[in-house]
């Protein structure tokens, strides 16, 4: 277990280190002055000198990496160029929102999937099967940003149920912000719940085909019984697995989710910058996503290695 | 000697073409899958033929004719310029099937070599560099990246369609690499070098027609996110620019009117979800064709 762990923590530090190269290139080795692409076209050659020499783009390139990781790693981002605030304070002050929406899509999610993808797999060839696996298709299909305009359409215009934006913080007045927060959490929750429903189903059908399902039958346990007690539990550690390598879509589907509902979050808050070319701030959130993915990769990896010990025999591979 | 190897290998391989045939039988008896690459080759016939097929120029502005609802004259209504949304729909599908086609392109192009190459010589470059590069890569939010990716680069279709293709090129070399490492043990690929046959031309000759199969499945539903891509940065205003007619756009620019003309944007996003759910259905279908294991 132990090697198993340090294999694995250098293999995050390596990822980690490349994410941090990607992340500094986007600027930095894209073709033209990244002064010039960040103060616009119609910057001042004064202007653009005295940013230069702020950025230290006249040092080589490699020092000026250097700089940049170990600001970075120091909690420095660089400031924002709209107000000169810490990227860091931006993000840290956005992210309870993105918290918030993320836990209530993620059991939106769940209380859709785990249903449907039992259904469709205990019930194959059936109705409900076919029912699940168009949903989960049509779940996959669906750009995130229709989905948001079509629930404003329907639950806010034409029936004005909710509101089509806005944001409260849950402290403030929690049965406001929930009631803010169910159409953007339905629209991340739908499209996350179609990609485990396909991916629950497909585990299930094979874990159902397994022998000590079959003896569980033989023993006489009821259907139930065998589903939820025995062939659930095996069938979701795949699913946590990829639900992981899912958190990147995830993150990108909430961009454009608090896009269209005002939310915020550090999704808006990347929109925002792109659009207003304050490339600190693009940088420190794409950093700052990269890594939580990275990160909860890692200790899904760990718990997959303690649920399957078999895992740990191929040394994580 | 190695022509005649080669014909013998052909000859051993040619339960293909049999196997072919039980493929396509399997794909033809799924009834989903037909549908969804039917529609998906009218929408591309409706994007070849636009000129012929849409019934007005769709950039042709007519202030007289402003948010109609759907009516007999202009079939889907018109928008907040008063031009014809079903012409400016069949136009959007051009920039949307290019978009998908050529960045699912650039992908392949890019992931198809590196993976056969890392896969077949495998060593410190594949673990420590490819595969190492393609976990960070895959480490950030697609769409974050594309959208970072294409501010960078400027907005515009091409550059759009330039950071898609970059961030679905990880997927390919990651499939491919695992395709050719299971390939790289079997008999033909001994048997091949131990007649002397050149790396290159086993990989690119003998290697790669095996690995074919996954790789033409990915490309199909790759090509359906990457249409999903290009109308994200088109809503966002990072990918095709007005006055080209693009899906996302417009359900960006109808958003604002979604109380009073909700058909501006309902009836774009509506094509974006029909055609990817098609490009999905017909890539599942000839998955579950090529290896029914998976079904």
């Amino acid at each position: 277990m132990v090697k198993f762990l340090i294999r694995r923590l250098g293999l995050m530090v390596v990822i980690l280190f490349l994410v941090s190269i990607i992340v500094f290139s986007l600027v930095h080795l894209t073709p033209g002055d990244p002064a010039r692409m960040i103060l616009g076209q119609e910057a001042t050659e004064e202007s653009l000198q005295a940013l230069r020499e702020q950025m230290g783009l006249n040092d080589p390139l490699y020092v000026q990496y250097f700089s940049w990781v170990t600001n970075v790693l120091q909690g420095d981002l660089g400031n924002s160029l709209k107000d000169n605030t810490p990227v860091l304070t931006v993000l840290l002050q956005k992210l309870p929102v993105t918290i918030q929406l993320s836990i209530m899509s993620f059991f939106i999610a769940m209380v859709i999937a785990i249903p449907a993808g039992i259904v469709s797999a205990t019930r194959k060839g059936t109705f409900w099967d076919y029912f699940g696996t168009t949903f989960a298709l049509s779940g996959v299909s669906v750009p995130p940003f229709f989905l948001g305009i079509l629930l404003i359409f329907i639950f806010s215009i034409s029936f004005g149920w909710l509101a089509p934006s806005g944001y409260v913080e849950p402290w403030k007045d929690f049965k406001k912000s929930m009631l803010l927060m169910i159409l953007p959490a339905l629209a991340v929750g739908v499209r996350l719940s179609a990609e485990i429903t396909r991916m629950l189903r497909s585990s299930m059908l094979e874990v159902l085909e397994a022998d000590y399902i079959r003896t569980a039958y033989a023993k006489g346990v009821l259907e139930r019984g065998v589903v939820i007690g025995h062939a659930l539990k095996n069938a979701l550690i795949p699913v946590v697995t990829v639900s992981g390598l899912q958190l990147a879509t995830f993150l990108g589907g909430a961009v454009i989710t608090e896009t269209i509902f005002a939310i915020p979050g550090i999704g808006r808050l990347v929109i925002d910058a792109i659009l207003t070319r304050d490339f600190p701030v693009v940088q420190g959130a794409v950093l700052f996503m990269a890594i939580a993915v990275v990160v909860v990769n890692f200790f899904i990896d760990v718990l997959y290695s303690i649920l399957d010990p078999r895992i740990k025999l191929t040394g994580g591979q | 000697m190695e022509a005649q190897l080669e014909q013998k290998i052909a000859v051993v391989e040619s339960p293909r073409k049999r196997r072919m045939k039980e493929m396509s039988s399997r794909f033809f008896q799924n009834k989903l899958a037909v549908v969804g690459g039917i529609f998906t080759l009218l929408l591309i016939l409706m994007a070849v033929f636009a000129p012929v097929v849409a019934p007005y120029n769709p950039s042709e502005q007519d202030y007289a004719k402003f948010l109609q609802s759907p009516n007999g004259e202009n079939l889907l209504g018109t928008d907040e310029l008063g031009r014809d949304i079903f012409s400016r729909i069949i136009y959007g599908a051009r920039v949307s099937i290019q978009a998908g086609i050529i960045s699912v392109g650039i992908a392949l192009l890019i992931g198809i070599p590196i993976g056969l190459f890392s896969g077949y010589y495998r060593g410190v470059l594949d673990e420590f560099v490819v595969m190492r590069f393609t976990d960070a890569l895959l480490s950030f939010p697609p769409l974050v990246l594309a959208l970072s990716l294409a501010a960078v680069l400027g907005a515009g279709l091409q550059n759009a369609m330039i950071a898609i293709g970059i961030i679905f090129t990880p997927n390919f070399i990651r499939l491919v690499r695992g395709e050719v490492l299971s390939q790289r043990e079997r008999e033909y690929v001994t048997a091949a070098k131990a007649s002397g046959i050149s790396d290159f031309k086993i990989i690119f000759r003998h290697i790669l027609p095996n690995c074919l199969p996954p790789i033409l499945v990915q490309a199909t539903l790759s090509i359906a996110a990457a249409i999903i891509s290009e109308a994200s940065l088109s809503y966002l205003g990072l990918g095709t620019q007005p006055p080209t007619p693009s899906w996302g756009a417009m359900l960006s620019m109808g958003q604002g009117y979604l109380g009073d003309a909700p058909w501006i944007s309902l009836f774009p996003g509506l094509f974006i979800f029909m055609t990817v759910l098609s490009i999905n259905l017909f890539g599942d279908g000839l998955r579950d064709a090529l290896d029914p294991k998976l079904k």
